[in-house]
């Protein structure tokens, strides 16, 4: 029943509902009047569906505890600002961002553009790192054959990725 | 190339003779990337900013591109400067309000522009006159990818290109087109085309995007979701999208014809008037105008050779390039005599109206 729905902001008693199709998914907000009135839902055009849904999922957080390790952006400053602070945000704030992708995006996984020298680069270091753990485990169990091989490629690999050109010119 | 010289030479769009779509002026196209492991520039330190912003300037300058562009730090640009580069729809307003440690790198024929440490670290923007997504995308893609040959860009394979606003996650991309919609207004149809819009998941802005009114009937539409879909598939679905508000637009300008073209006909040729013998006029009511003179060509009242005229006019009565041209700063009241004078003496030389196309 509608008049049994809560406000998905304050939880007065919902009066206003709203649905808006975006990309063919549809998404539904009940809200009180006082906060239809304070959200501008009454102007056509100031209003956004995604921005409410976006603080609505934001406000039953607690603020403020999770913390990005790599530059220390916290949760309430992703509230306070809706941008993050570094790249590795994203994966630190995995848990918030999730929810809010499905509303604001088409879908939640990247199928576009992918810069070919970044993730070729990306995936030397992964060979990198897995071929010095197998050269240790081959000297280990005394595989000497296996560890020159490993040797010999870990040299080759150290060399392509030196070759690769670093930040700027 | 110095700035001097940048704002002296003709742009991209003050020079669009070639224009041939009636309607849309503008075709954008813009990227947001990012330094993989560095902190958004909202978030980083100034110290790091400038890093940030020495090491990509350098990058994006020394592109093929950029050949012979201009390459400034935001600060060593003073106020007049950086409103022309915003009329000419180059840079943000955002960007002129950041503190330190932004830049800009603008091609020589102004239509690729890198903005550094505006909200991403890089934000590549290429623009063109008239209605080009193919170009404009093969060119913004190219120098994109050989961006990267230099800079490693912020990237994760489920999430796409990281940026500092999870808008713009995943491709980065926002493309926009300028259209000119006089006949959907003048009918009382925008709203509903407005909100047509924007249930299909795409925005409607006015002349200069965010929080700027449509005055002169322009607006902006651009896509708003950047996530799980290819870049040619969100151009192909926005190039749906403004096909259809082309067909709108042009079926408004018939029914006008049909209905009462009378009041067509007067609205035009009054602002032909005003333009002509105006002694004060604001920005907004010189775009109002111009706006119609842009509709009285496409109906054929003036000849197609004047396009070019009026839309260079509608960003030189902006009133940075107002003062810039009047060489000095002057208060508004001074710039509305100003801009009523460059009108006059640009529409003593245009030939007058000829009615016998729009009239009953």
């Amino acid at each position: 029943m509608a008049n049994s729905l809560k406000c998905d902001l304050c939880s007065k008693p919902a009066t206003v509902h709203l649905t808006q199709i975006v990309n063919s998914k549809i998404h539904k907000v009940d809200l009180c009047e006082a906060c239809a009135q304070a959200k501008g839902v009454t102007d056509p055009s100031g209003f956004s569906l995604a921005d409410l849904l976006l603080k609505a999922s934001l406000n039953p957080e607690p603020a403020g505890e999770a913390k990005c390790t790599a530059c220390g952006f916290t949760q309430q400053d992703f509230k306070k600002t809706g941008r993050f602070g570094c790249p590795s945000c994203y994966e630190h704030f995995s848990r918030l961002l999730e929810p809010m992708l499905d509303t604001m995006h088409k879908g939640s996984s990247h199928s576009g553009k992918i810069p070919q020298r970044a993730v070729a680069r990306k995936s030397l270091y992964e060979r990198l790192t897995q071929l010095e753990t197998e050269l240790e485990l081959a000297i280990k169990a005394e595989r000497y054959e296996d560890a020159a091989r490993y040797r010999d490629e870990l040299s080759q690999v150290r060399q392509s990725v030196e070759q690769k050109p670093s930040a700027g010119t | 190339m110095k700035i001097n010289e940048l704002i002296e030479s003709h742009s991209e769009l003050t020079d669009a003779a070639a224009s041939k779509s009636a309607v849309v002026l503008m075709t954008r196209i813009r990227l947001a990337r990012n330094l993989a492991g560095q902190p958004f520039p909202g978030w980083a330190k100034e110290a790091q900013k400038r890093d940030i912003r020495d090491q990509c300037m350098q990058a994006v300058a020394a592109l093929p591109q950029m050949k012979r562009g201009l390459a400034i730090p935001v600060e060593d640009l003073d106020e007049l400067q950086k409103q022309i580069l915003v009329e000419r729809h180059l840079i943000s307003r955002e960007l002129c309000h950041t503190k330190a440690g932004a830049g800009i790198v603008i091609s020589k024929d102004q239509s690729c522009v890198v903005m550094v440490n505006e909200e991403d670290h890089l934000r590549i923007q290429v623009l063109r006159a008239g209605f080009q997504f193919k170009k404009v995308w093969s060119t913004i893609n190219a120098l994109d990818t050989n961006l990267e040959e230099h800079i490693d860009f912020a990237f994760n394979p489920r999430l796409g290109y990281l940026s500092a606003c999870p808008t713009n996650l995943g491709t980065g991309i926002r493309a926009s087109a300028m259209m000119h919609l006089p006949a959907l207004v003048i009918s009382g149809q925008m709203e509903k085309v407005v909100r047509a819009v924007n249930q299909l998941g795409m925005a409607v802005r006015g002349l200069f995007g965010e929080g700027s009114d449509a005055s002169g009937s322009i607006f902006q539409i651009s896509n708003q979701t950047t996530l799980g879909e290819s870049e040619e598939g969100i151009i192909k679905h926005l190039h749906g999208v403004l096909n259809t508000i082309i067909d709108q637009e042009l079926n408004a300008r018939l029914k006008l014809l049909e209905t009462d073209p009378n009041k067509l006909s007067d609205k035009i040729g009054r602002a032909f008037g005003i333009l002509q013998n105006g002694y004060l006029l604001n920005s907004g009511e010189a775009m109002n105008l111009l706006s119609l003179i842009r509709l009285g060509i496409d109906l054929d009242v003036f000849p197609d050779t004047q396009r070019a005229v009026v839309d260079r006019l509608f960003i030189e009565c902006q009133p940075g390039h107002v003062q810039h041209a009047a060489k000095g700063a002057f208060d508004p009241a001074q710039r509305d005599v100003l801009r009523a004078a460059r009108l006059r003496s640009e529409f003593a030389k245009l030939t007058h109206p000829d009615f016998t196309r729009t009239a009953k």
